[in-house]
């Protein structure tokens, strides 16, 4: 299958890629898309396979609940709101205390998969 | 007219028109699950295999269940079409946890199935979750007895004094009834989460693999398993990558290979050593450092790693490409087909929107001689190994009678869209196709979308 020549589109280069001048077949494209995240977000990590991308994969499914922590914090608040999980309810870190209303719901699958008839 | 043609252009020729990707007239056959949009999690397909016959089909689901369909006897009468598979047995294979001890969540979702080859009348398959192997038997029953002494047909007990003649119980046929039931569960081996199972051919071991270690069971002793690969480093602040996918040989019962979130493939060799961290080969394509970029370690990142049948080669997926490796050659892979290259001109939406950590799996088709993967917008690719030829088909209930021939698609990576051509900006990144199995000797295809399962086989004319 013959490569095929990306059609280049100038409004995505950057000041970066027009003085880049070893133009690589298809790689130009690669480095527009990365020049948009690092616009997007400033702060991205210079490696992004290192260290916090793979410790977030292992951590997955881990929900930190202590209910001592959690009373001892409703009965400080008392009157205040308990501060929310944020958008990222999977991520639980730092002060924030999970509340059971920010755990997923256990669910139940014992219903017959609809593959089935 | 008569043309010259090299007698390797003749060979070619013959073989391609004896079962090339692209030759084959690929058909709707059926469609499984529901219809509507509206898609239950659990309802989310997380993989489908055939077993060795290709007479069963198994899927499992994030809801922890499995489905095995079996073919039914091909009816002499009606050659048009191969058998239809129907439903066999049912079975809810995993449960949801929870670990109190790590505060972990244990999802109840079937990450792999693999089936073992069939040594009695009864079936056996092992189905995996992050954290626990089960082995179920899968057996018929078609028969039950009758006439006890001292039970009534409806299981209650007779009086004994009442009974005044004895007589021998039979077996007297009944409704075919499918039991599943697990005979071994094989647990608390993996801290991490586990990406794949694999049965040796002695067909007595077999390999659990999660994102640091991989180990090696016997299928008949749960309590027991034997550490083979382990890159957990010392300090979790060196972590720089994890096993992606593991398998054994088809043939060779000492080696397996296993993949990398770097793009690397190592083979190891159980004759070596008992912990296998030394590699015996390493298989890593050299990338030119002046093409890296942000992205580059992500999508090289392998999803799936899966051996010929022939054992003499080995097929990557990473997230852009399928790559054919030679056993014999370290270096770099022998073939390498694009499957959806015009994303990466959009890997920044990709990122965000966090598809470019999608796991797609591929595979071989019986002879080696066709691979197949799936992409987005519930496109499939295969490419033709012989022919060098590609198509690119989609699994979708519109336009597909039984028997039609399906449609090739082509997506437009930029400039003017041609009639028909689907421009990468309305290619749906919701609909992917992560799990698709080929029947190991027919041309009959499974293929799972979010939450349908759809079976396509060649034109029998």
């Amino acid at each position: 299958m013959s490569q095929k020549q990306e059609e280049e589109n100038p409004a995505e280069e950057t000041g970066e890629e027009k003085q880049d001048t070893q133009e690589k077949e298809g790689m130009l494209p690669e480095r527009a898309e990365e020049a948009k995240l690092k616009a997007k977000y400033p702060s991205l990590g210079q490696k992004p396979g290192g260290s916090d991308f793979l410790m977030k994969r292992l951590q997955k499914g881990q929900k930190y609940f202590d209910s001592g922590d959690y009373n001892m914090a409703k009965a400080k608040m008392k009157n205040k709101q308990l501060p929310s999980a944020g958008p990222d309810k999977n991520l639980v870190t730092g002060d924030h205390i999970p509340t059971p209303q920010d755990l997923p719901q256990r669910k139940s699958s014992l219903v017959t998969s609809k593959l089935v008839g | 007219m008569v043309v010259e043609v090299s007698i390797l252009d003749f060979i070619h020729y013959v073989i391609a028109g004896a079962g090339g990707g692209n030759d084959i007239q690929w058909c709707f056959s059926q469609v499984k699950g529901a219809v509507d949009d509206d898609v239950a999690e659990a309802d989310i397909i997380s993989t489908v295999e055939f077993n060795h016959s290709g007479e069963l089909l198994a899927t499992g689901d994030k809801g922890g269940r499995v489905v095995i369909f079996q073919q039914e006897q091909e009816n002499k009468i009606q050659s048009h079409s191969r058998g239809e598979y129907n439903v066999y047995s049912t079975f809810q294979s995993h449960e949801p946890e929870f670990d109190y001890l790590k505060s972990l969540e244990i999802e109840e979702k079937i990450n792999k199935i693999r089936w073992l080859p069939q040594k009695n009348a009864a079936q056996f398959l092992l189905s995996t979750n992050d954290k626990t192997i089960k082995l179920w038997k899968i057996s018929e029953r078609d028969k039950r007895p009758e006439g006890y002494n001292l039970k009534e047909e409806d299981g209650r007990y007779r009086d004994p004094t009442t009974v005044t003649t004895l007589r021998v119980p039979v077996f007297r046929p009944m409704d075919l009834m499918v039991e599943a039931s697990p005979r071994r569960i094989f647990a608390n081996a993996h801290t991490y989460h586990i990406n794949s199972i694999s049965i040796n051919s002695d067909y007595e071991t077999y390999l659990s693999a999660d994102d640091l270690r991989i180990n090696l069971w016997h299928l008949e002793i749960t309590d027991r398993s034997f550490n083979i690969v382990d890159i957990k480093p010392a300090n979790m602040e060196e972590l720089t990558e994890v096993i992606t996918a593991a398998e054994f040989h088809p043939n060779s019962c000492n080696t397996f290979v296993y993949s990398s979130s770097k793009g690397t493939i190592r083979l190891c060799d159980m004759r070596a050593s008992a912990l296998c961290d030394r590699h015996s080969k390493l298989f890593e394509e050299p990338e030119d450092p002046s093409n890296r970029s942000f992205f580059s370690e992500i999508i090289s990142s392998i999803s799936d790693v899966k051996f010929s049948h022939s054992g003499r080669y080995m097929m990557t997926r990473d997230y852009l490409s399928v790559k054919i490796w030679d056993l014999n050659m370290e270096n770099r892979p022998v073939e390498t087909y694009q499957v959806h290259e015009y994303l990466r001109s959009k890997l920044c939406s990709l990122y965000e929107n966090d598809c470019i950590f999608d796991k797609f799996e591929c595979c071989w088709n019986g002879s080696d001689s066709v691979v197949m993967t799936g992409s987005y917008n519930n496109f499939f690719r295969m490419f033709d190994r012989n022919t060098k030829r590609d198509i690119t088909l989609e699994a979708s209930r519109e336009n597909n009678k039984p028997r039609t021939v399906l449609k090739p698609r082509k997506v437009c990576a930029s400039g003017k869209r041609k009639k028909d051509e689907i421009s990468v900006d309305s290619l749906d990144f919701n609909k992917k196709i992560l799990h698709t199995a080929w029947h190991p000797k027919e041309n009959i295809i499974a293929v799972a979308t979010t939450n349908n399962l759809y079976i396509f086989q060649d034109k029998v004319n």
